[in-house]
């Protein structure tokens, strides 16, 4: 089985938020929420400075703090490794939004919890995630980490990235070039 | 339609037509998406409906790049908007805005129905009027107005692709007062910097070759927050392979942090540093000496006048220390001729913006980079043939009468100088009495917003096309209702480029509301107005299949591809062995003018100081995010979600000295205590001390903008000071200084 990963060079982004809007017209998000975002991490002071930017969203953690505690299982892992929330068993009781590090879910207007799904009806139709497709800077790339001739699985042997809060322990899969 | 359907269950209809999905007329391709299949299966919704999936040919009107794209729509409503593979413009990404063009059809405060005024101009009274109505009261004014003045007291002021009609109506009328606030307000100034020193413009979009470019000089243009589709795209490869950026820039921009130098110049000195850069470039012999010999005109005179810009001269006044002025002009001079600086786009800044864009031009002359790679390139004309229409009369006025013996180099009408013409003066035999305008916010893309609406109390007749309400239909006598750019044909964008090309833009939906195409709503004035000659196309449709025909192509072609290639005829660099010709008076690129020299301009650029902020005050630059084109898209409810309003940018330690925390709200006020509405203070180390930053188009007056009516602060209402550029009459607008108070509650 794949291990779908994102790996986003942040030389190219210039976080112009195209992955945001993609996402909300793809995936019809609901309004006044987005899926992804944009961070602009900025160190030092004037005149020394320097900006990561990143487009974030969920980890599709593989070691999954919202997967182990759903109490009703709506939380769960699908094909790929995708974190997916199945509506239908979702009480809307939080418990995985105050347990992601990312601060990647929110309760969708109707009740349940909403977030990336790594655009996995596109995935399974052999497409990229509707925001790696759109991005105007090519800085977004998807693919499976346990196929080493990935794209995914090339960059990050030949570039230094990072990944968001490691510390944490979840294993994430978005990877940031750096 | 019996019923307009809730975005959620548009989901749900989306995801049940999974089961009998039809794909429209053979045009699926690889970026085509099955629907939502999770969704529909979590929200236990099965079975087979007959949803159908279609794909219409689009061309994007959210700003002038004018991608070409596809509109994805499921039983005819809509979906997504996604680039087209073939389009050189987006090479199948659009930007943010474009991704989210939808939300312009979708937005529920567009105008629906022709409106004329019932009090008085600026007080917001309206009644709603039939197309017949409406068109009847323009079409008797105008008539009058040329009878006792004569058409050419006409103006029309335009942006954007419907424009082209109204233009066409102006010149069958009699008037050629046609401008565009692009000019004087914008690009004005570079276009005439590069005609004057190579003999051609930059043109849009510019023929820079950033994507092989070395190393990229980049001076106050944000590229990647200015989303111009294909320059990011561009630059976000150069930046990818490595290649070398420089930024001048007061603040530290999206660009400047992918910079391996950011200089953070103090603003309105430019010019300064690149005269410097020249100095540096000269005498070390850094220029490319065969170019140079073979190509230009004026070297010594350059080389002569330049002799007193050391770096060490040009510190104290850009504060860039001498040996980083040094460091990136040598930068410069190693990866020549692929170093591009690059003109810019939005030059009116100081007034004296011919003359520092031509400092930059005389720079890519030094550097060879004008005709070769990675420097500029020659775009391929795209020869599609116009319609033949009779010959328009001749108008016996132009706008350059109202400026006897000024702006001699203008080659474009001037928007503020047609505002300007419109109050009455004695030195005028006719100042404006109608205006047409299209598509632009005057009062915020016009500076001093106060001299615009005192024109605007002068005129016998104000007629506002637009798709949304904004501060301008306000003032208008008839307003007249646009559908979007997704609800109609518009003439073929023909695009010259690396390779040239034709886009269609088809309609995706049906007309909404009581709106009307812009074509339909000059054809029908015309009409009329007796003009029936100029109009003899029926539809649109009828227009493009006779201009195509000319081109040996068909709109069932466009419509099926959306974008075609056209021949390419010249190459796109210099080639070896063979002498380039310039279009200027001595046949070489300028580097001294004699043209300018003849009219009492600096031949050769030379730095004059501008005024600084007093104590208190800090220099106010503006500029783009990229998800917002100006004021057109601040109400758009999907880009509106990623950034509602906009907030001024303040350094920590000014910040610290007023005692303003981060995130608070302030009123801005300038030099002539003009205030904005109230702004979020972002307090950052992102911006020198000496400016403040606040991105353009927010703080809508408008009421009936419902997302954007009093969302952040507009920056027109702070320019009530410009200075004009006394060779073209552009505007410089970054000569106002603004001051912080705090927001007084309401008791």
């Amino acid at each position: 089985m794949a291990r779908y990963a994102m790996v986003i060079d942040t030389r190219r982004c210039v976080g112009c938020a195209d992955c945001v809007v993609a996402c909300k017209t793809e995936n019809n998000v609901a309004d006044g929420f987005c899926r992804d975002w944009i961070v602009q991490d900025v160190r030092g002071g004037y005149p020394d400075l320097q900006m990561e930017i990143r487009s974030e969203r969920c980890n599709h953690c593989e070691n999954a703090p919202c997967v182990r505690c759903c109490p009703t299982g709506a939380s769960t892992i699908a094909v790929g490794g995708i974190v997916i929330v199945e509506r239908d068993e979702c009480t809307g009781c939080k418990a995985c939004i105050a347990s992601c590090p990312y601060d990647a879910r929110f309760v969708h207007p109707e009740g349940f919890v909403d977030k990336c799904t790594f655009c996995i009806h596109r995935v399974k139709e052999g497409l990229n995630p509707a925001c790696v497709s759109v991005c105007p800077t090519k800085c977004m790339f998807f693919g499976d980490l346990d196929d080493p001739d990935s794209e995914v699985s090339k960059l990050l042997k030949a570039r230094p990235n990072h990944a968001l809060f490691p510390e944490a322990g979840t294993k994430p899969k978005i990877y940031y070039l750096t | 339609m019996a019923k307009s359907l809730s975005r959620r269950e548009f989901i749900k209809i989306g995801g049940l037509g999974l089961g009998g999905l039809a794909l429209g007329g053979g045009l699926m391709n690889s970026c085509a998406n099955m629907l939502m299949e999770e969704q529909a299966v979590q929200l236990g919704l099965t079975g087979a409906a007959n949803g159908s999936l279609a794909l219409s040919p689009t061309v994007c009107e959210i700003c002038f790049w004018k991608c070409a794209g596809w509109v994805h729509t499921i039983d005819g409503q809509p979906w997504k908007i996604t680039g087209n593979e073939h389009d050189p413009s987006c090479n199948g990404r659009l930007c943010p805005r474009g991704t989210g063009g939808l939300g312009a059809y979708l937005d529920a405060d567009r105008l629906r129905t022709p409106l004329i005024r019932t009090g008085v101009r600026g007080k917001q009274t309206f009644r709603e009027a039939t197309w017949d109505e409406a068109l009847d009261f323009i079409a008797i004014k105008m008539k009058k107005i040329a009878e006792e003045h004569g058409p050419e007291c006409v103006a029309l002021f335009t942006h954007g692709s419907g424009g082209s009609y109204f233009k066409h109506l102006l010149r069958a009328y009699g008037s050629n007062n046609i401008a565009a606030p692009s000019y004087a307000q914008c690009r004005g100034p570079r276009e005439e910097a590069y005609m004057l020193t190579f003999g051609e413009g930059v043109y849009s979009p510019e023929r820079t070759d950033i994507r092989n470019s070395k190393c990229l000089v980049l001076i106050g243009s944000h590229l990647g927050e200015n989303m111009h589709n294909t320059q990011v795209q561009e630059f976000a490869d150069m930046v990818g392979n490595g290649g070398t950026v420089i930024t001048v820039d007061p603040r530290y921009s999206v660009a400047a942090s992918k910079s391996k130098y950011w200089l953070p110049i103090r603003p309105a000195t430019d010019l300064a540093l690149m005269l410097a850069w020249i100095h540096v470039i000269i005498e070390e012999q850094l220029f490319d000496q065969e170019y140079v010999k073979n190509n230009t005109y004026g070297f010594d005179e350059l080389r002569q006048s330049v002799k007193k810009y050391t770096p060490e001269w040009a510190y104290p006044i850009t504060t860039i220390k001498p040996h980083i002025i040094r460091e990136t002009a040598r930068e410069m001079g190693w990866q020549k001729p692929a170093t591009l600086v690059h003109p810019g786009r939005h030059v009116t800044w100081y007034g004296d913006d011919t003359q520092r864009v031509r400092a930059g031009a005389i720079l890519n002359a030094l550097l060879g980079s004008w005709g070769r790679r990675g420097g500029f390139y020659y775009p391929n004309k795209a020869a599609v043939p116009k319609y033949k229409y009779p010959a328009y009369p001749a108008a016996k006025r132009s706008w350059r009468d109202a400026f006897p013996g000024k702006y001699p180099l203008a080659n474009l009408a001037l928007a503020s100088g047609i505002c300007d013409a419109t109050l009455p003066s004695p030195e005028r035999d006719c100042s404006f009495k109608g205006w047409l305008v299209y598509g632009t916010n005057l009062l915020m893309t016009l500076p001093q917003p106060k001299k615009t609406i005192a024109a605007m109390q002068n005129l016998d007749l104000l007629v506002a096309i637009d798709l949304m309400p904004a501060e301008i239909t306000g003032w208008a006598d008839v307003v007249l209702p646009e559908c979007s750019y997704l609800e109609r044909y518009d003439d073929l964008r023909v695009s010259p480029g690396r390779v040239p090309t034709v886009a269609l833009r088809a309609p995706a939906f049906k007309t909404k509301y009581n709106s009307r195409p812009g074509w339909w709503i000059a054809r029908e004035l015309g009409l009329k107005m007796g003009l029936e000659k100029y109009f003899p196309w029926e539809t649109l449709e009828d227009y493009l299949e006779t201009r195509l025909k000319g081109a040996g192509l068909s709109l069932a072609e466009l419509k099926e591809k959306g974008v075609v290639e056209l021949p390419q005829r010249q190459p796109l660099y210099f080639e070896d062995g063979v002498q380039p010709e310039f279009d200027t008076p001595s046949g070489k690129i300028e580097l001294y003018s004699d043209v300018l020299a003849s009219y009492g301009f600096d031949p050769v650029p030379q730095y004059t100081a501008h005024e600084e902020p007093p104590d208190g005050y800090y220099r106010l630059l503006y500029g783009r995010a990229p998800t917002h084109t100006f004021g057109r898209t601040t109400n758009n409810p999907i880009l509106t979600e990623t950034m509602a309003e906009n907030e001024v940018w303040i350094n920590t330690k000014v910040a610290e000295l007023n005692g303003i925390r981060n995130g608070e709200y302030i009123i801005l006020a300038n030099q002539d205590g003009a205030k904005t509405n109230k702004i979020k203070a972002k307090v950052t180390e992102r911006i020198r001390h000496d400016c403040v930053y606040v991105v353009h188009g927010f703080g809508h007056q408008d009421k009936r903008l419902r997302k954007a009516f009093l969302r952040g602060a507009d920056d027109a209402q702070l320019i009530t000071k410009v200075k004009i550029d006394p060779i073209m009459g552009g505007t410089g607008m970054r000569v106002n200084f603004v001051t912080f108070e705090k927001v007084v509650q309401a008791v």
